[in-house]
């Protein structure tokens, strides 16, 4: 199949806030880690504190309340999510109806992934040996104190690698704030392609923006892994489904 | 803020929802069939310890897995046509897209599988005489298939999530059809809320199976 490329097309003008095509993109870039990361903040607080008190003794209400969280978010399409946010809430909670949807698809990417690394935060309490709570509560720790100095140090670090996936997992899901024109990455592609007619040259260049954006956090993880890596412990990572 | 509950009948069920949510499950059925029979092909590629099929597996498994779908559901729709000479529509465009894409990440679990099977297993089926095909067929691959069952079972609820996601380029599956009775009766928030419902009861349904399933498996093991 001969292809005559039209590399030029990001050169032209797109006749809006942007004087070029590529100068559009790299702030289409700029929207999409900006999504990403106060979305993985927001769900590492919110599935930090979910996780933790799924694995509380003896608080069963909070248990209840942990496994509700997570089962309600992970079982509702990320899409589903964004238009519950975006439509849905703000009916019924005014105050929302001044938030840019920029906001509204953080809390909801966020929230979504914070059912996801508590799950991830569970698991990896719950594998530490029972030894460790127990030698925290006979040096007199309270529940708090063990937790802090004990437990959540070396869960934290033997989630790593899934948290890994799970950081490059919302930079893909960003992509779906397209649905609500948040105008990150996929959004500019969409538009872009029917402005210009060249998809496969402005396709090209966003999924490569996209594969070195998953590049990036792999090697930043991985430095963070081997950082923090506690001597004498061997922690081996997984491979996992999940998008 | 008013939420009228005579948006809920039978009309808005059998005009608008059902045509989607009966694409939805045939895309989840069909693409889950066609990613895993993928998949394991790739899988055993990345398995063979050629390097003629090994990198290229592994640059497709890789490649896959680092972009978003809805850009490989764009991809697609865009390419496919050029690809097969005239225009297809969005839902056979979804249908390919969800098998090249879902088989990434069915060949990642069908490899943990294949690895789970102790070494001894292969050995036991080359003293057998039978031939790589024989030993895959009727020793590896099925033990690997029941290890793997829940994890399997699991990956196809989040294709089940994923097929939402045909939104970016129009196809009309179950999201669409609420959408569409949403806008068409001008109760967005209602069409919005019964969708959310109906993919929680089904996503979380089976969910609870696949546990049930996982706890069984691990009993006769």
């Amino acid at each position: 199949m001969a292809m005559n490329w039209q590399w030029e097309v990001f050169l032209q003008d797109p006749g809006g806030a942007y004087p070029t095509y590529w100068q559009w993109m790299l702030s289409a870039w700029g929207w999409t880690v900006s999504v990403a990361l106060l979305a993985l903040a927001v769900a590492l607080v919110l599935g930090s504190v979910i996780g933790t008190i799924r694995t509380l003794p003896e608080s069963p209400w909070l248990t209840r309340l942990g496994n509700a969280w997570v089962e309600l978010f992970r079982n509702i399409p990320l899409l589903v999510q964004i238009f519950l946010w975006y439509h849905v809430i703000p009916a019924f909670v005014p105050a929302l109806k001044e938030v840019p949807s920029f906001i509204l698809v953080v809390l909801a990417l966020g929230i979504f992934t914070s059912a996801r690394i508590a799950e991830q935060v569970r698991a990896g309490i719950q594998a530490l040996p029972r030894g460790q709570r127990y030698a925290g509560m006979a040096l007199g720790f309270t529940t708090p104190q063990y937790y802090r100095y004990v437990i959540l140090p070396m869960a934290f670090r033997i989630i790593i690698p899934p948290l890994t996936s799970e950081t490059m997992n919302i930079f893909k899901n960003s992509s779906v704030a397209f649905a609500v024109s948040v105008s990150e990455l996929t959004m500019f592609a969409m538009q872009a392609q029917e402005e210009t007619s060249r998809g496969i040259e402005i396709y090209i260049a966003v999924t490569g923006l996209y594969v070195i954006s998953a590049f990036v956090i792999n090697r930043i993880m991985a430095f963070i892994e081997k950082r923090s890596r506690v001597p004498g412990f061997i922690v081996q990572g997984g491979t996992g489904g999940g998008h | 803020m008013n939420f009228d509950l005579s948006f809920y009948n039978w009309d808005l069920i059998s005009k608008f929802v059902a045509k989607g949510f009966y694409f939805s499950i045939l895309l989840t059925i069909v693409s889950t069939i066609g990613g895993v029979i993928f998949g394991t092909v790739l899988a055993l590629m990345r398995l063979s310890g050629k390097k003629v099929l090994d990198v290229p597996a592994t640059i497709y498994v890789n490649g896959m897995r680092s972009i978003p779908l809805v850009m490989v559901i764009l991809w697609v729709f865009l390419l496919a046509p050029f690809a097969i000479g005239r225009p297809i529509g969005a839902e056979v465009s979804a249908t390919i897209t969800f098998i090249a894409f879902e088989a990434a990440y069915f060949s990642e679990i069908m490899r943990a599988g294949i690895q789970s099977i102790p070494r001894g297993q292969v050995f036991a089926g080359q003293a057998l005489g039978m031939s790589y095909g024989q030993n895959m067929k009727l020793v590896i691959l099925p033990q690997a298939f029941r290890n793997m069952l829940p994890v399997l079972l699991t990956q196809t609820i989040i294709l089940f999530q994923d097929t939402s996601l045909v939104y970016a380029i129009g196809a009309y599956d179950m999201l669409k059809g609420f959408e569409t009775a949403g806008k068409n009766f001008g109760r967005p928030i209602e069409a919005y809320v019964l969708a959310a419902v109906v993919y929680f009861v089904i996503c979380f349904a089976l969910s609870s199976l696949v546990k049930h399933l996982h706890k069984k498996i691990a009993i006769i093991r």
